[in-house]
């Protein structure tokens, strides 16, 4: 018996010769089984490659020295640096309305009534009152609808607003509006260029399945969306337009077609995301939804046809792989306040409702616009910055959404690069802590680190591709 | 060239350290602080009110002044060098303003003893050297781009390192402040603190770190404890705010890890602004650990290869130092600086033709005899051709 202690990790057993170990700040470590069997008997060799890995990942200790510990506790504070400047990312839905009918949508209203769906000018001040009562050093305010461009006037007044008390306070302030663009006119491009604003539009692959997910009157949603990126680009800028698609049932047949619309179009990043199960989505689950199994074959699919791009010389980055990478592979975190433990709901990201509610998150505002209140933390005009941010239903919210005290979570190997999505529980189980055996989250999650390390070890060209994706996400 | 010659002195009591000037100077504050310099028997002006003369002439012509006379040459010193002369007739140039290499030894203690050291420490004391150093701070010519602190560890001198940054600080605001020390002393954390208050506007500290195996470090730095010492150092100097940047000398025993101890790097010390890869340097200690450091770096590309990959994946700034290009496997090659000082590197007859001779650092001095077996002249890149 070797004199060795070891260190908090998890494990799982990778494939039939190997078992993967994960640390509590996230590295990880290949061992042959009968190796980790020695390993947690205490009885690796001193003088062994695996134990010295082991020893210098802080896996095990075998001195009084103090390195191990305080080198693991820097590294977990830095995993964990999410938490330290609480809410950030501040979401404006200035109208419920919108003229699009997306299959998949969220709670969006085709609809004149200006008074009962749009934000008003005292609601929208009330909110950045709240927004910049928030301590964190930087914000980023997300402008969404509904259709945004539908009241613009609020963007106008939001953005404005913001700008200006940002300047007062020395603090950076990120405007994006998310939009489909296609009521987007030379008025507020210019506005737009003025103020630094950023876009981020949804394109969902070729003409056909674009217009098929995104029904619009004049069924000219890809027309208009592509012309106006274009528009966009020159006025503002390249980099200042993002895209982000949603798979129906449908778009599962087309992997590669999506991806190349996305090249053909001069996009340099590709966001490829399951159906979420709110509002519109959940009642039309029958016609457009799709097992969790199915979005993966799909992923793996489109994932391979973007490798194989990059390989040959287009770059082109999926999102999230890039976000799962960054988390596993650098000492680093990332703000995606869905992948967070504790969750990002509310100390990450919040969001105002065009009628004054706050919510959590937007799948906690789409629940409300269902009939389910559950995740409303207040409303702008009656209650104050205390009572939302330190009241019983954001405490609920985090207290639950502690990954590494959720069982099944508690004991996984990928927890450092997971996280917990309690208001996604709650839609789909009814329970804001998750079944692991029967959660899609889980079931995705679980499968991408899986296939995304695999993809890193055993294909040198991958590893490279991989690289250069995290990398381009810290100049981001 | 020398640096450090002997001459005769006369009217020197104690060290004496003033700038060099070949022309008549008109503040009077200027000329307690110049040494006048006469190539002949000829002074450019009276030297009343001056530091001293440095002559080649004999001191006859000079008779009743101070100074230093009969040295060999003056010709490599330029006006506002700084130069310092010894009771005991040694004469020594501290800083020469036309030179990019500028350093101060601050002492020739340290706490550690690797097997490879260049400059072999003595056990001496000479925390009186301080003066010395401050004194030439305030000599320096402030337009000076880069200056270098080092040692022996500079560290040593404790609060008196400290004085010397603050001096830098507020003598040499612009100039880049280059410091070399194994970081143990930043173990304490308010060392690091009060390095970190001082906030000198361009330092960077440059710390070795040979394995991600403490006993490794240990074993090559010839200091139970130095591992702990300095990687935790490395972390407090971070959090003061103090930029970093790591130092690897490649031997046999830092290359069978060298992949991992870049892994090491790149997730405990993402922060360091500068991650050097140094060939090994034929001076000092080496030759004694010969059998347990060489290694013909034409063996170990595969592995300086896979670590460089990590840093650079991990986004850091890598360069390799001290090794010619045609060792060098071809993707390194944009990552080699040319380190060896101009007036010190040579090249091989071996060399002769060889297309990269002007971007390569060739060879120290003393480097020549035990080198790679594989040094050769490169061609330019020839057309690819199929077949062999």
């Amino acid at each position: 018996m070797s004199p060795y202690g070891l260190l908090p990790f998890r494990f799982v057993r990778f494939d039939a010769a190997r078992t993967l170990v994960v640390n509590e700040a996230g590295e990880h470590q290949f061992l042959e089984n009968d190796d980790f069997t020695r390993f947690v008997q205490h009885e690796l060799p001193a003088d062994s490659d695996s134990y010295l890995d082991l020893k210098a990942k802080h896996f095990l200790f075998d001195s009084e020295s103090l390195a191990p510990f305080e080198l693991l506790a820097t590294k977990y504070r830095t995993k964990k640096a999410f938490l330290e400047g609480f809410t950030s990312l501040q979401i404006f839905v200035v109208s419920l309305r919108c003229e699009h009918s997306c299959v998949y949508c969220q709670v969006s209203r085709v609809s004149a009534d200006r008074v009962r769906y749009d934000m008003t000018e005292e609601t929208a001040r009330r909110a950045l009152d709240l927004a910049f009562r928030s301590p964190a050093p930087q914000l980023k305010i997300e402008l969404q609808g509904g259709e945004p461009l539908l009241n613009f006037e609020r963007v106008r007044q939001i953005v404005v607003e913001g700008r200006r008390r940002a300047a007062e306070e020395g603090r950076p302030v990120a405007f994006v509006v998310t939009t489909n663009l296609a009521l987007l006119d030379d008025d507020m491009l210019l506005f737009f260029r003025e103020h630094g604003v950023f876009l981020s539009t949804s394109l969902d692959g070729p003409e056909e399945l674009h217009d098929a997910n995104r029904p619009r009157p004049g069924n000219d949603s890809h027309a208009r969306t592509i012309a106006n990126i274009r528009r966009a680009r020159e006025a503002l800028g390249h980099d200042r337009v993002a895209a982000l698609m949603t798979a129906t049932r449908r778009s599962l047949q087309s992997p590669r077609e999506i991806v190349d619309e996305y090249v053909r179009h001069g996009f340099t990043s590709i966001f490829l995301r399951p159906l979420s199960p709110y509002g519109f989505a959940l009642r039309s689950a029958r016609s457009t939804g799709y097992p969790m199994r199915e979005f993966l074959d799909f992923y793996v699919r489109a994932l391979d046809h973007i490798l194989e791009l990059n390989a040959a010389g287009t770059f082109l980055v999926e999102t999230y792989a890039q976000l799962l990478l960054t988390r596993m592979l650098t000492p680093f975190t990332t703000g995606y306040v869905d992948l967070q433990s504790p969750a990002g709901a509310g100390i990450g990201a919040v969001v105002y409702n065009y009628d004054g509610d706050v919510y959590a998150s937007d799948e906690a505002r789409m629940l409300a616009e269902m009939g389910d209140t559950r995740f409303r933390l207040g409303n702008v005009h009656r209650d104050s910055h205390e009572s939302i941010f330190g009241g019983a239903t954001l405490r609920t919210i985090v207290a639950a959404s502690v990954a590494e005290s959720i069982p099944g979570c508690s004991d996984c190997a990928f927890l450092p690069w997971c996280g917990a999505d309690p208001v996604h529980h709650y839609a789909t189980r009814g329970d804001l802590v998750p079944h692991i055996p029967t959660s899609d989250f889980h079931e995705k999650n679980f499968f991408l680190f899986k296939h995304l390390l695999s993809l890193y070890e055993r294909s040198p060209g991958a590893r490279r591709i991989f690289a250069s994706w995290i990398r381009s996400g810290d100049a981001a | 060239m020398r640096l450090h010659e002997t001459a005769r002195v006369a009217g020197i009591e104690h060290t004496l350290i003033g700038r060099v000037t070949r022309t008549a100077l008109g503040d009077e504050t200027e000329r307690t602080n110049a040494w006048l310099l006469a190539e002949g028997s000829a002074l450019a002006c009276d030297p009343a009110g001056y530091l001293g003369i440095l002559a080649i002439g004999d001191a006859a012509a000079f008779s009743g002044l101070r100074g230093a006379f009969g040295l060999r040459q003056l010709s490599y010193l330029d006006d506002g060098d700084v130069v310092a002369v010894d009771p005991n007739g040694l004469v020594r140039t501290l800083y020469r303003r036309a030179s990019m290499h500028n350093f101060i030894l601050v002492t020739d203690q340290c706490n550690s003893l690797c097997l490879m050291c260049s400059q072999p420490p003595k056990a001496i004391d000479d925390f009186d050297r301080l003066a010395e150093h401050l004194r030439l701070l305030d000599l320096i010519d402030p337009a000076t781009k880069e200056l270098g602190i080092t040692g022996g560890e500079p560290t040593l001198f404790r609060e008196g390192f400290l004085e010397l940054i603050a001096r830098c600080r507020e003598r040499l605001p612009s100039t880049a402040l280059h410091v070399l020390t194994n970081g143990r002393m930043f173990f304490y954390r308010r060392f690091a603190e009060k390095l970190g208050r001082i906030a000198h506007p361009d330092l960077v500290l440059g710390i070795p770190l040979y394995s991600d195996v403490d006993t490794r470090h240990d074993h090559i730095v010839q200091a139970h404890g130095a591992f702990e010492e300095t990687v935790l150092g490395l972390q407090n100097l971070d959090r003061h705010g103090v930029r970093v940047e790591i130092r690897v000398v490649l031997h046999a025993l830092s290359i069978p890890r060298l992949p991992q101890l870049a892994t090491f790097i790149a997730r405990n010390f993402p922060f360091a602004c500068h991650v050097a890869l140094m060939g090994l340097e034929m001076f000092g200690l080496v030759h004694r650990h010969l059998d347990e450091l060489w290694i013909d770096p034409a063996d170990y590309q595969r592995q300086l290869l896979a670590a460089c990959e990590v840093l650079g994946d991990a986004g850091m700034n890598v360069s390799i130092y001290n090794h010619q290009l045609c060792v060098l496997d071809p993707e390194l090659r944009p990552l080699s600086r040319k380190s060896i000082s101009d007036w010190k590197n040579v090249y091989l007859p071996e060399c002769d033709g060889c297309a990269l001779m002007s971007e390569c650092g060739g060879f120290f001095q003393s480097g020549t005899k035990l080198r790679s077996a594989h040094v050769r002249p490169v061609g330019r890149p020839q057309t690819p051709s199929n077949g062999v």
